[in-house]
C-alpha cells in the first residue's frame, strides 16, 4: 500500500506531497517505485533549504532509517556508519574518545549521506577543505541493484559524481570517514568587531595561519558608513594542557546543554525590516570591547542555532529563502560590497547573515559548492515577487563576478546561472541515475 | 552492568532499547531471525560501547529452541539477570478472518512463543532468586476490537499470563514488567498513515528502560495511552458493539 505524506526542506517555502519507500536495511535493494511515481531520491534528515531535497511527485527513500554505526577505531580515528547517521550522533560518541568531526556544517543535525551528497563545509575550510576530503570511502547503491564502493581510487569517477552530487546517483548506504583528533571538547575563541569589508579581508587573511575556524556575522541591514560592519569569530581546539578555572561553568564533559524549541509558527514572519534592524545594532554592539576572548563549549561555538529547535518557524508559514554564493578572489571584495549594497537598499535580508573566507584545499566533487574565494550566505523572509526581484539583482552580481550559489540553500536559481556555475554539470550527467530526481535537479535542467 | 537476553533484537523498539543499554554498558545478547540484520545491530551496539553483544539466530516458534537460547546467553555473559521479549508481527486482520491457519500461526507467533519463554526464563531467574523480565504486550491487548482482535488477542494472553507469573514470581525477587505501546512509527507499521497518537520508537525504549530500572509492572507507552484504554475498557459492551474502533 502506498502511502503519500507532505515533506518539506528546512525553508518550509513547499510542502509537496511524497510517496514514501522504506529502506529495510543496508543490504537490502532498493524499493520498487509504485505506479506513477517515476522518480525517487534520498531524503535525509531535511536540512537543505530549497528543493534539492524534494522530489514532487515522486517518491522519497527515508535515509534516517539507516541509522547504525558499524565500526569506529579510536586508535586511528576511523568511523564507519551507515548514511543516516546524524552528524549529532557522531559527536555523541566519539568526543568522549578524544575524536571530532574533520568538517562540520553550522547544523549537527545532518546526516552523514546529506554532508557527502552536498560536499558541506565548515569554518575550517582554509585549512581542512569540505566534507568530502575527509570521506575515504563509501557505498552507492543503483536502482539498477549495482553496488560500488567508491574513494579516491576506486571508482574515482563515481566518488567525484556523489560528493557535492545532491543525491541523484544513487543512494550512498555507508560510509566511512577520518575524524581528527582532540583534546576535549573546548574551543579557544575570539569575537573581533570590524567596521568595513577591507578590514574583514585584512582580518581573514591574518587569522588564517593561526587559527582552524574563522566566520563571521556581518550586518545588512545598513548601507552607508555602516555597510560591511560585522563581527569576525575565530577559534582553535583548547589544548591537552588546560587551566581548569578555563572551563565554562555549568558545562561538565558530556552533559547535554538545554535546549529549547519555538512551538508554534507565528501567522506572520517575527522577521521584518524594524526588526531586523534593532537587532543588528543591539548585536553589533554586544560586546563592549573590540576584542574579546573566552572559552567555549564546541556546542555554542559550531552550532549555536541548533540550541533553538525548529528556529526555521521564525520566518511565518510562508517560510524563507537562503541565498548563499561564493565568489572567486579576485572579484571578491567588489562583488560582495555590490551585493551587500542591494540587500541593504532593499530593506529586506534577516539578521543571519554569514561571511567566510574558502581557502586553497579543493573540493572532489563534480558538484561540490566550495572554491577560493568569498561565501555570502542570508535568510530572507519569503515575501513573493518583491524578494525574487532582488534575488535576480544578487544573481546577475555573482553571475559577472564568475561566482555561483550553493544548490543545499537554493530553491529558485535559474538554469543559466546553475550551468555558468558547474561547469561540470554536462560530464555529471551521465551519473545521474535513471530513476532519481529532484525538484531542483529539474529546474536546472528546465525540464518540467 | 546488566547481562541482558533481547528477543526479536532487530525489532525497531527492541534496537532503540538495546542502544540505551549499550551506550550505559551493559552486556547484550541478542536473539532475531534475520541474520544480517542481526549482524548489523550487533555492530552497531559495540560501537557504541556495549562490552559485549554476542548474537543467535532464532526462531521464536520453534519452542524447542527456548531452552538452549537461555543456555547460550547465560554462558555467553556468563550469566543472566534480565530478558526483554520484543519479537512479534503485526496481523493481517482481514486475512486473519478468512484464514483460519493463519490466525493460529498469529496467534503462536505472538501469544503462545512469548508466553512459552517467559515461563522458562522466569524459572531460571526465579532459581538465581533475582532478575527481571520485560515483555512487549500492546494495548491492542486491553480489550479485543474488529480491527485487530486477532493479534489483540495473543496480546492478551501475554498480558494475563504475565501478570499471574509477576504475581507468583515477586516473592522470589523476580520482577516482571509488562509493556504497552500504542501506535509505534516503525518499519513493522510503515504503510500506516501517522497522526498525533504516534510514537517514536526511542520514546518507548526510554519508557522500557526507565520500567525495569524501577520496578514498575504495567508500563502504557506513551502514558497518556493508559487513560485511553481506561476509557475503551470501560465502553458497555452495548456500545461498544455499535463502535467503528
Amino acid at each position: 500500500m502506498a502511502v503519500t505524506s507532505s515533506y518539506t526542506s528546512w525553508g518550509r517555502v513547499l510542502r509537496p506531497e511524497h510517496e514514501l519507500l522504506p529502506l529495510a536495511s543496508r543490504h537490502a535493494a532498493l524499493p520498487a517505485l509504485p505506479d506513477g511515481s517515476a522518480t525517487m531520491l534520498p531524503y535525509g534528515n531535511g536540512r537543505s533549504y530549497g528543493d534539492s531535497n524534494l522530489n514532487p511527485g515522486g517518491a522519497l527513500l527515508p535515509g534516517r532509517q539507516l541509522d547504525r554505526f558499524i565500526a569506529f577505531d579510536p586508535s586511528t580515528g576511523v568511523l564507519r556508519c551507515e548514511a543516516g547517521v546524524l552528524l549529532s550522533e557522531i559527536l555523541r560518541l566519539v568526543v568522549p574518545q578524544g575524536w571530532f568531526l574533520p568538517v562540520t556544517p553550522g547544523t549537527q543535525f545532518v546526516t552523514v549521506g546529506g554532508a557527502i551528497a552536498n560536499d558541506v563545509h565548515g569554518k575550517n575550510h582554509h585549512v581542512a577543505g569540505s566534507f568530502g576530503n575527509h570521506v575515504r570511502c563509501f557505498e552507492l547503491l543503483r536502482s539498477d541493484g549495482i553496488r560500488r564502493v567508491c574513494s579516491l581510487t576506486e571508482h574515482a569517477d563515481w566518488f567525484a559524481a556523489t560528493v557535492g552530487g545532491l543525491g541523484l546517483t544513487g543512494l550512498i548506504t555507508w560510509a566511512e570517514v577520518q575524524l581528527r583528533r582532540v583534546a576535549n571538547p573546548f574551543m579557544v575563541t575570539e569575537s573581533i568587531r570590524f567596521r568595513s569589508l577591507e578590514e574583514f579581508f585584512e582580518l581573514s587573511a591574518a587569522s588564517e595561519a593561526d587559527h582552524e575556524y574563522t566566520v563571521s556575522w556581518i550586518d545588512c541591514a545598513f548601507g552607508g558608513k555602516r555597510l560591511g560592519r560585522g563581527l569576525f569569530n575565530r577559534g582553535n581546539h583548547a589544548p591537552a594542557a588546560m587551566e581548569t578555572a578555563w572551563v565554562p561553568r555549568g558545562l561538565a564533559q558530556g552533559g547535554d546543554p538545554h535546549t529549547r524549541t519555538v512551538p508554534i509558527t507565528p501567522p506572520l514572519s517575527l522577521v521584518n525590516s524594524l526588526s531586523l534592524k534593532s537587532f543588528n545594532t543591539l548585536y553589533f554592539h554586544k560586546q563592549r570591547r573590540d576584542v574579546v576572548s573566552g572559552m567555549q563549549h564546541y556546542r555554542p561555538f559550531f552550532y549555536p542555532l541548533d540550541a533553538l529547535l525548529e528556529w526555521n518557524r521564525i520566518y511565518g508559514p510562508r517560510g524563507f529563502y537562503q541565498y548563499q554564493c561564493a565568489i572567486p578572489p579576485e572579484r571578491a571584495l567588489k562583488a560582495t560590497r555590490a551585493l551587500l549594497e542591494a540587500i541593504s537598499a532593499s530593506g529586506m535580508g534577516s539578521f543571519l547573515a554569514v561571511l567566510k573566507q574558502f581557502g586553497a584545499p579543493a573540493s572532489h566533487g563534480m558538484l561540490s559548492f566550495p572554491m577560493p574565494g568569498t561565501t555570502l550566505a542570508l535568510d530572507f523572509p519569503n515575501q513573493g515577487p518583491r524578494l525574487h526581484k532582488l534575488f535576480e539583482a544578487l544573481d546577475r552580481i555573482v553571475l559577472e563576478a564568475g561566482g555561483r550559489l550553493y544548490p543545499a540553500k537554493d530553491g529558485r536559481m535559474g538554469a543559466a546561472l546553475f550551468k555558468a556555475g558547474y561547469p561540470r554539470w554536462s560530464e555529471f550527467t551521465s551519473y545521474v541515475d535513471p530513476r532519481f530526481s529532484s525538484g531542483f535537479w529539474r529546474r536546472v535542467m528546465e525540464q518540467a | 552492568m546488566r547481562k541482558i537476553l533481547i528477543v526479536g533484537a532487530t525489532s525497531a523498539i527492541a534496537e532503540a532499547t538495546a542502544r540505551v543499554w549499550a551506550q550505559r554498558g551493559d552486556k547484550l545478547f541478542l536473539a532475531a531471525r534475520r541474520e544480517t540484520q542481526l549482524q548489523s545491530v550487533a555492530d552497531d551496539l559495540r560501537t557504541r560501547g556495549a562490552p559485549f553483544v554476542g548474537t543467535q539466530v532464532f526462531d521464536a516458534n520453534a519452542l524447542d529452541q527456548h531452552v538452549s537460547l537461555l543456555q547460550a546467553a547465560t554462558e555467553a555473559m556468563g550469566g543472566l539477570d534480565t530478558v526483554l521479549i520484543a519479537h512479534g508481527t503485526l496481523s493481517d486482520q482481514n486475512r486473519a478472518q478468512t484464514d483460519a491457519a493463519y490466525a493460529m500461526d498469529e496467534i503462536h507467533t505472538n501469544g503462545l512463543s512469548v508466553v512459552h519463554l517467559m515461563g522458562l526464563a522466569g524459572e531460571q531467574l526465579a532459581s538465581q532468586g533475582h532478575g527481571a523480565i520485560a515483555v512487549i504486550s500492546s494495548v491492542a491487548g486491553d480489550r479485543g476490537r474488529q480491527s485487530n482482535y486477532v493479534y489483540g488477542s495473543a496480546k492478551a494472553l501475554v498480558s494475563a499470563f504475565a501478570s499471574g507469573l509477576r504475581q507468583r514470581l515477586s516473592k522470589q525477587g523476580v520482577h516482571v514488567v509488562t509493556i504497552k505501546p500504542g501506535f509505534v512509527d516503525t518499519p513493522m507499521t510503515a504503510s500506516f498513515k501517522k497522526g498525533a497518537l504516534w510514537a517514536k520508537p526511542e520514546k518507548v525504549a526510554a519508557d522500557i528502560v526507565n520500567g525495569v530500572d524501577k520496578g514498575k509492572s504495567v508500563v502504557y507507552t506513551p502514558g497518556f495511552w493508559a487513560l485511553i484504554m481506561l476509557i475503551i475498557k470501560h465502553i458497555p459492551e452495548f456500545v461498544f458493539v455499535k463502535l467503528a474502533l
